[in-house]
C-alpha cells in the first residue's frame, strides 16, 4: 500500500508528468462523455478517421514549423463536418468515403515526414504518442478547450440525448438537429486533436470507444452510461498512466490496455447477472 | 380557420412522384384517419406535414396559430435499436425539448408534463426502464408519452398499432378515442387496420397515390370505396 504513494508521489515531481497526467485525465473525460453519443450513433469510424486526418495535419504543421495544435485542429474541424456530411447522405458509400479520406490523410503525412525530416522516432510518436510530446503553451491550450468541450456537452447535454435516440422526431417537432449533429462532430473533432498527441493517431479512437462500450454492458439510461462511461475512462487512464510509468511502457497503448480488461470484466459481469439471458428471451 | 390545409399537394422521393392532387383541411379537434394501401404514399404524406420533406407541387399551410413546436409525433419504426440504452422518463421528457429552444435545461414545469402524459399513458411503472427492453405495446405507449409531451394542439402518428397484437391495439384506440373527447387532441393517424381505425375518427382520407376520398366517416362508410375497402355492405 504504501509502495503505491511513493510511486505516485515519485511521479508527480515530474513536471511533464503532471501535464500528462491533467490532459489526459480532461481529454479521457471528453472522449467518453462525447462516445456514448458517436457509438450509439453509429459514428465510431469518424472518430478513427478523424484521428488520421489529424496525423496528416500534424505533419503538415511540422514541416511548415508552425505549432501543430494550430493547424490540425481547424483541419480536423473542418474534416469532421466533411465527413458527417458524408455519412448522412448514403452509408454504405460513407464508410468507404471515411476509409479513403483516413487513409489518404496517413499517406500524406507520412511522405510529408520521411521527406522533411525522414522517417525517424516522431512517426512512432505521432502514431502511438508520447507524453513528452507536450509544451507548455500545448497544455495551456488543451486544458482551455477540453473545459470547454465539457462545458458545452453538459449545456447540450438534453440536445445530445435527442437527437442521438430519435433524430427523426427531434427534426418533426421542430429542434435543429443538424445543428446539434455538427456539434457533435466540432466537439469530437477538438477532442481528438488534443488527445491524439499522447495517445496517439491510432488509439485515441479507442478512448472514445471502450468507455461508451463498457458501461453498455451493465447500464441501461442514457444518463448513467453517461456517468459511468466518464469514471470508468478517467479510472482507466489513470491505471494506464501508472502502469506506464512503473513499467516503461507507452501510455497510450497502457491506457487502452486497462480499458480492454475493463471492457472484457464487464461483459462478464453482464454474462454472469444473466441481463443477456433475460434479453434473450424477450426477444 | 383550419389548423392544417393542403392544397393541391404533390409528395415523392427523388425524381419520382408519389402522392399527387392531395386536398384537405385539419381543423382543430378532428380526428383524421388515412387509410391506403401499402406504399400508397401514406407515410409520405406524414413526412410532408411535418415538413421532414418539401413538397413538389401545392403547399401546405399550417393555420391557427399552429407551430412545429407544437405537433406531436408517432414515428411507424424506432430508428433506435433495441441496445440503446435510454430510460423511459429520459424519452418521454424528450418529447419538452423543442419548446426549450437554445435554454439547456428541463424546468420542473416539463418534468412535471413529462410524469402528467406518463401517467394518462398508465406508464408510471415503467419510468426507469429500459425502452429498449419493453414490449412492443409498451414502447408505443412511450413514444405516444413522448409525443404528448410535443404536442400542444395536434398529434400526427404513422401506423401507431403496427406490430401490436388486437387486444393491445385496441386499448391503443380507446387512448387515442379518450385524448380526442377530453383533451380536444387533434389527432391525424395513418393506419393499415382500416376497420378499428376508422371506428373512431370523424374524418377519412383515402390515398392511393392520389385522394381517392376526403370528407366525415359516415360519408365515407356509405360512398363505394369505403364499402370496399371496409369490407362492410
Amino acid at each position: 500500500m504504501f509502495e503505491i504513494f511513493h510511486t505516485l508521489s515519485e511521479m508527480f515531481s515530474y513536471t511533464f508528468l503532471v501535464r500528462a497526467f491533467v490532459v489526459g485525465l480532461l481529454v479521457s473525460l471528453c472522449a467518453s462523455l462525447l462516445g456514448v453519443s458517436l457509438v450509439l450513433k453509429r459514428y465510431s469510424m469518424i472518430g478513427d478517421g478523424l484521428s488520421h486526418v489529424g496525423f496528416g495535419a500534424l505533419a503538415v504543421a511540422m514541416a511548415l514549423n508552425v505549432a501543430p495544435l494550430a493547424v490540425s485542429i481547424p483541419v480536423v474541424v473542418i474534416a469532421a463536418f466533411l465527413l458527417l456530411r458524408i455519412s448522412e447522405n448514403s452509408r454504405i458509400k460513407g464508410d468507404s468515403a471515411i476509409a479513403l479520406i483516413s487513409t489518404s490523410s496517413l499517406a500524406i503525412g507520412v511522405m510529408l515526414i520521411s521527406v522533411t525530416t525522414g522517417m525517424n522516432t516522431d512517426v512512432c510518436n505521432y502514431m502511438f504518442g508520447s507524453i513528452l510530446a507536450m509544451t507548455k503553451n500545448d497544455v495551456y491550450l488543451s486544458v482551455t478547450l477540453s473545459i470547454v468541450v465539457l462545458i458545452l456537452f453538459v449545456l447540450f447535454y438534453n440536445k445530445i440525448f435527442a437527437v442521438t435516440f430519435d433524430e427523426t422526431f427531434a427534426k418533426a417537432t421542430g429542434v435543429r438537429t443538424q445543428a446539434y449533429n455538427m456539434l457533435i462532430a466540432f466537439l469530437s473533432a477538438v477532442t481528438i486533436v488534443i488527445g491524439m498527441r499522447m495517445m496517439g493517431a491510432l488509439l485515441i479512437s479507442s478512448l472514445i470507444i471502450f468507455p461508451a462500450l463498457s458501461s453498455m454492458r451493465i447500464y441501461k439510461r442514457f444518463k448513467t452510461v453517461v456517468i459511468s462511461s466518464a469514471v470508468i475512462s478517467v479510472v482507466c487512464f489513470f491505471l494506464g498512466i501508472v502502469i506506464s510509468y512503473q513499467y516503461a511502457t507507452p501510455t497510450g497503448a497502457s491506457v487502452v490496455s486497462v480499458n480492454l480488461l475493463v471492457f472484457l470484466a464487464l461483459c462478464a459481469v453482464s454474462l454472469l447477472s444473466g441481463k443477456f439471458r433475460t434479453r434473450r428471451v424477450q426477444q | 380557420m383550419p389548423l392544417i390545409t393542403c392544397r393541391d399537394l404533390s409528395l415523392g422521393y427523388g425524381g419520382s412522384v408519389v402522392l399527387s392532387g392531395v386536398n384537405f383541411q385539419v381543423s382543430s379537434g378532428d380526428y383524421l384517419c388515412i387509410v391506403g394501401e401499402n406504399g400508397s404514399g401514406k407515410s409520405t404524406l406524414i413526412k410532408g406535414l411535418l415538413c421532414l420533406q418539401q413538397p413538389f407541387g401545392g403547399e401546405i399551410v399550417y393555420g391557427d396559430g399552429l407551430r412545429a413546436d407544437m405537433i406531436g409525433y408517432l414515428p411507424q419504426r424506432m430508428t433506435a435499436g433495441s441496445d440503446f440504452p435510454a430510460g423511459v422518463y429520459e424519452v418521454v421528457l424528450s418529447g419538452r425539448l423543442a419548446r426549450r429552444g437554445l435554454r439547456p435545461f428541463y424546468t420542473r414545469q416539463d418534468k412535471d408534463a413529462a410524469l402528467t402524459n406518463m401517467r394518462i399513458l398508465e406508464i408510471e411503472y415503467l419510468r426507469d426502464a429500459c425502452f429498449g427492453e419493453l414490449s412492443g405495446g409498451q414502447q408505443q405507449r412511450v413514444l405516444l408519452a413522448r409525443a404528448l409531451c410535443s404536442a400542444d394542439r395536434l398529434l400526427l402518428l404513422d401506423e401507431p398499432v403496427a406490430g401490436l397484437d388486437p387486444m393491445v391495439a385496441q386499448g391503443f384506440y380507446e387512448i387515442l378515442g379518450t385524448l380526442n373527447a377530453s383533451m380536444g387532441m387533434t389527432i391525424v393517424m395513418v393506419s393499415h387496420d382500416v376497420e378499428r381505425a376508422v371506428g373512431n375518427a370523424s374524418h377519412i382520407l383515402h390515398l392511393n397515390h392520389t385522394q381517392l376520398f376526403f370528407g366525415a366517416r359516415d360519408e365515407y362508410l356509405k360512398s363505394d370505396i369505403g364499402k370496399k375497402f371496409t369490407g362492410g355492405d
